[in-house]
């Protein structure tokens, strides 16, 4: 019989480790490699030019990549549903082959295409190659919920076996098995269209700073991996603002780079410089993030917004489109934030520092204004912007999920300062204020004015003055967030600020005569169940298993920590020249990206472990310690436990969203 | 959220109505044998009592729909213990993304049930039309004794922005006719010394817990009269400005019942303000006469305008430094601060708080909760304030990234030794790297 295969590209924009078009390939007569694009479609969407650059290079890339192998890149425009009937008859299609899409609307998506091959007759292969774990292992090894702290996450994938092994790239040879026929005509029907197809405006559009493409990807791996450049990245704690030339974050988000390919290399450098073992999982900190919010959101079509989402804190944020356009466009009057959005805007991306700052100025900082339009300015902006990624890190820094202490808002001035102390980060993306000297350069409107004339630059003139005062703001958000967390104390525990007692302040309207006396505005019952539930607070997480120090090679296992879990990316200056502002974005979307959930939420909360359970536990902590051979059992039990305690949860969390 | 704190309640046992719930399981139990044996249970013939227990778990969407069931389960749906305690949510749908309570609803209440209201707050957003409308309730409800009365700004401060006149007639129509408040929370209004007078005048007795932080239209002499005059007032919050010997000495005065919670806002309106200071004697005259009392402070000064503070011992419990404070502030903390028992650092500068942080261990024996943002901390000394202050520490909450790592120790050591010397597994806070 004879096999004529399509493999469909969306995300896993390459040719190496890819399993499904892997699959595509044998045994195959002929294979045709497809993206599917819809041009009309795309004005839909809230993406950005930068994005949209970033995939049409990634695209142009892949089709260079299969030229070389005689076989070319078939760009075809419409919607899948539409597109692929018509492909299967005229190519007389007997197989398909995807990559597993783990979000909740690709699931929907290509469930709906698995279906309409079935119809046609033609197999469907999916090979799960854009996270390193298969999700729904993680899901069930935590008692069929997501993980929602992090350590837990991580004491689950400790307990995995390792990643599958990255694949080859696909071969000259394995091509030459199953070539197609191109006709003459392939440029004029399957091309890659232009911006100006999309109907985005580029003149003057300044070159990339990010260049898509799995060869650009490959690139910087290799320049990444470099043992003197490794080194010297882990041992200095930088924390550069720029633009890397070996960052790799949104080759990870378009799929040109493979996760595993990059976990594999960093565990290999890893134990050859290091001459150990097992690296630590903190070695692998950003994939392992990445992974995390995308195992929270593969069943939770919800998981973008707060209406409806049951893992979402429901926060009463304020609607003040005025103040999200001067966040969006950086005219917040604070120059570290309007840097930080500039910079945004004009290559689409940030440090994950800069993405905490500004987060936590629009949210829960200053501004009172919902993650879900920060959200939003990032999808549109940023190259990296996963849709599960995007989401939970903005719950995350607003403290709308996976429980954070609230008491902690980053300063737009401070932080600002600690990061950057020169200042030259906010001369080279606000230059109007470059001639401001060090001690005023974050904070320009304290600056008496006549140093402001000599800076040519009046505040309130020439830059505006800050759009809130940040001392009032942060004051009144604290006591925002405490109202929200104190009605959910009685489903988990309590975060710092909101432990402060209190007398009873409202009660319940008694039901009897007799309980109206007992239970008036000052009895006591209410005040122990908040004192209790503040002591649960710093119940160990779930996630612990004993800690296990690492004491030899304690140096460098430090260095490798550093590296990735307090200045993420590697960074080295960027030397991009300065970039004039983009052109103002237009809305559109890449057809594989733009998730659109119906379907109803399944998961739900943890939370906070209660005082008799931290009791049992430090004790049980305090044997292991002294008994290593316990380890693996007791954490079967205290992982067992954890989930009765979660299932007790599930009733009262789904009540919390009444 | 109400429906699922009772249920939670329910299920460990517990809960304000404990002791009702057992008589009413009781006589459950033989109304239920007694109708089985007679013609078979059937929803409409269950008792008033029990459909009132049930609907006191539903919310209040869900009782309204029960209420269309039938004319008893609509007796049910008005007895005026399901109408004690509301809170009104007032919310335009271009400033909130939470609904609101139905106008009509809104109505209803005060025609049907105004005086049965007993424990009432009202939620508003950021828009003015919402504190206006809060206002326009507050003035209908005449025939009504409430207990507590909270007005709470769930975004920007939105009573604020109303006339002051408005809010103020509206809130004394409560004040004059409610007679028993116990509680008021009333913080971020233009409330005046003239209504707080109101407010002696008809609820003196009764009055124990009054927040009024930042209202900047009340003056020390108008706090000054709710304490001589409430001597049964237990809590108190307001903003430092009202803050003043006297008024210390007035709530330790014999007449004075032992006050349990004073929170205090210090907030600089200018930069560069000058803070006034409150007598050391004053202070000892409160914990003589409360030696329980808490006392919270809140600060969100600039570093410069720290100097007036933590001169003297002052008897603050909780302490929440909102803006970055100096490491001199901090070190003086730890000498005058010996009933702390709660202490945030939102941010500090650029140099390590290791000596402050081992001076406080040292001082502060009631330490049990702490937490530090953006302050550099050394793993060593992170580590030995841990020692010192061992599993009295409650609460520990720093961020990994603030740690620095030293000779001593690295970042995955401490995660260890904290553990240890806290007898619980505890971690860093993290940050996702994104």
């Amino acid at each position: 019989m004879v096999v004529n295969s399509v493999h469909w590209f969306r995300k896993g924009l390459r040719l190496h480790d890819n399993p499904a078009l892997q699959e595509a390939l044998s045994g195959a007569d002929t294979v045709r490699c497809v993206y599917v694009l819809d041009p009309w479609f795309a004005g839909a969407a809230n993406v950005g030019i930068n994005r949209w650059r970033f995939l049409l290079e990634s695209l142009e890339d892949l089709d260079n990549s299969l030229k070389k192998l005689n076989s070319r890149l078939f760009v075809v425009r419409g919607q899948p549903t539409e597109v692929f009937p018509r492909l299967f008859k005229e190519w007389n299609v007997t197989r398909l082959t995807f990559e597993y899409d783990p979000e909740p609307y690709g699931k929907e998506r290509d469930g709906a295409i698995i279906k309409m091959a079935q119809e046609f007759g033609v197999e469907t292969v999916v090979r799960n190659s854009y996270t390193l774990y298969h999700l729904d292992r993680i899901i069930e090894m935590n008692n069929n919920n997501p993980p929602l702290t992090f350590k837990r996450f991580q004491a689950i994938v400790s307990r995995l076996e390792l990643p599958r092994r990255p694949l080859a790239p696909v071969s000259q040879q394995q091509m030459n098995r199953c070539l197609g026929k191109i006709s003459e005509n392939h440029d004029q029907l399957y091309s890659i269209p232009s911006l100006e197809e999309l109907g985005f405006r580029t003149e003057g559009l300044p070159p990339p700073v990010w260049r898509g493409g799995e060869s650009e990807a490959l690139d910087r791996l290799s320049r990444y991996l470099d043992k003197n450049v490794w080194v010297a990245n882990t041992r200095v704690k930088t924390c550069s603002l720029y633009a890397s030339p070996t960052g790799l974050s949104p080759y990870l988000r378009f799929g040109c780079l493979s996760c595993r390919l990059l976990y594999y290399n960093l565990r290999e450098i890893y134990m050859k410089l290091c001459k150990r073992s097992s690296p630590p999982l903190s070695l692998y900190g950003q994939l392992l993030w990445r992974e995390f919010f995308y195992t929270a959101a593969t069943n939770n079509p919800n998981f973008d917004r707060m209406e409806g989402n049951p893992i979402c804190v429901q926060i009463p944020w304020d609607q003040n489109p005025e103040a999200l356009a001067k966040w969006a466009e950086g005219r917040t009057g604070f120059p570290w934030i309007d840097a930080i959005m500039t910079q945004l805007r004009q290559e689409g991306w940030i440090h994950h520092r800069a993405r905490h700052a500004v987060a936590c100025f629009l949210t829960r900082g200053d501004l009172w204004i919902s993650w879900e339009s920060g959200m939003k300015v990032f999808e549109e902006l940023l190259l990296d912007a996963d849709w599960s990624v995007n989401a939970g890190s903005w719950m995350w820094l607003s403290c709308s999920a996976f429980f954070q202490q609230f008491f902690h808002c980053y300063c737009p001035v401070g932080f600002g300062r600690r990061t950057d102390p020169s200042g030259d980060y906010i001369r080279r993306y606000v230059p109007i204020l470059k001639d401001f000297p060090n001690r005023y350069i974050y904070e320009p409107w304290n600056a008496p004015e006549s140093l402001q004339k000599a800076a040519n630059c009046v505040v309130g003139v020439d830059y505006p003055k800050p759009m809130i005062n940040h001392a009032e703001g942060s004051r009144l958000n604290i006591e925002r967030m405490k109202q929200v967390y104190q009605q959910l104390s009685h489903y988990r525990g309590l975060s710092l600020l909101a432990s402060v007692p209190t007398i009873q302040e409202e009660a319940e309207p008694p039901m009897t005569d007799e309980s109206q006396t007992s239970s008036g505005p000052d009895s006591p019952p209410r005040v122990l169940a908040d004192i209790e539930a503040a002591v649960c607070l710093m119940a160990p997480d779930s996630s612990t298993s004993a800690p296990v120090p690492d004491q030899d090679n304690a140096s460098l296992h430090q260095l490798f920590q550093d590296h990735c879990t307090s200045s993420g990316w590697p960074s080295s200056p960027a030397s991009s020249p300065p970039q004039s502002p983009a052109p103002r974005s237009k809305p559109g979307s890449p057809s594989s990206s733009c998730p659109s959930p119906s379907a109803s939420p399944s998961l739900l909360p943890r939370r906070r472990k209660g005082v008799a359970h931290k009791g049992r536990r430090s004790q049980r902590q305090r044997e292991r310690s002294s008994c290593p051979m316990a380890k693996e059992e007791d954490e079967e039990e205290r992982m067992q436990e954890e989930a009765d305690e979660e299932r007790m949860e599930e009733e009262t969390a789904a009540a919390a969203q009444q | 959220m109400k429906r699922g704190l009772q249920e939670n309640e329910q299920e460990e046992g517990g809960g304000p109505s404990g002791g009702y719930q057992k008589s009413i399981k009781w006589s459950t139990k033989e109304d239920e044998e007694k109708e089985l044996e007679q013609q078979g249970a059937s929803w409409e013939r269950l008792p008033q009592e029990i459909l009132l227990h049930i609907f006191q778990y539903l919310p209040l969407l869900d009782r309204a729909y029960a209420s269309l069931v039938c004319r008893g389960w609509n007796q049910v749906f008005h007895m005026p213990e399901l109408w004690r305690c509301f809170e009104f949510e007032l919310n335009q749908p271009a400033s909130s993304y939470l609904k609101a309570t139905h106008p009509e609803l809104i109505k209803q209440i005060i025609k049907k049930h105004s005086n049965h209201l007993q424990y009432v707050s009202f939620k508003v957003d950021s828009s003015r039309e919402s504190a206006e409308a809060a206002c326009n309730i507050l003035s209908q409800l005449v025939n009504c004794s409430l207990k507590t009365l909270g007005l709470i700004s769930t975004a920007r401060p939105s009573f604020m922005e109303m006339p002051k006149s408005h809010f103020i007639s509206a809130l004394t129509v409560v004040f004059v006719n409610s007679k028993s408040l116990s509680s008021l929370k009333i913080d971020d209004t233009p409330v005046d010394d003239p209504s707080l007078k109101v407010l002696v005048a008809n609820n003196s007795d009764t009055l124990k817990l009054l927040k009024m932080s930042s209202c900047p239209h009340v003056s020390p002499a108008g706090i000054m009269c709710v304490a001589d005059q409430c001597h049964g007032l237990r809590e108190l919050a307001l903003n430092y400005h009202l803050l003043s010997d006297e008024l210390l000495i007035a709530l330790s005065s014999e007449k004075h019942v032992h006050l349990e919670h004073l929170r205090i806002d210090v907030v600089s309106e200018n930069p560069g303000q000058q803070f006034h200071t409150i007598k050391k004697s004053s202070w000892d005259a409160m914990v003589r006469h409360s030696p329980k009392f808490n006392l919270v402070m809140y600060f969100y000064l600039y570093e410069e305008e720290f100097d007036p503070f933590f001169r003297d011992e002052i008897p603050v419990t909780h302490l929440y430094f909102g803006r970055s404070v100096s490491k001199d502030v901090l070190g003086r903390v730890g000498l005058t601060c010996p009933r702390l028992v709660e202490l945030v650092v939102c941010a500090n500068g650029l140099r390590p708080l290791d000596e402050e942080l081992i001076r406080i261990a040292q001082r502060c024996t009631q330490l049990s909760a702490i937490g530090l943002g953006e302050c550099e901390v050394s793993c060593s000394a992170f580590v030995e304030f841990v020692k010192m202050c061992g599993d009295r520490l409650k609460q520990l909450s720093i961020m990994e990234e603030v740690l620095v790592p030293d000779h001593r120790y690295e970042l995955d050591d401490i995660h260890w030794e904290v553990s240890k010397h806290l007898g619980r597994v505890w971690f860093p806070d993290m940050m996702p790297t994104w």
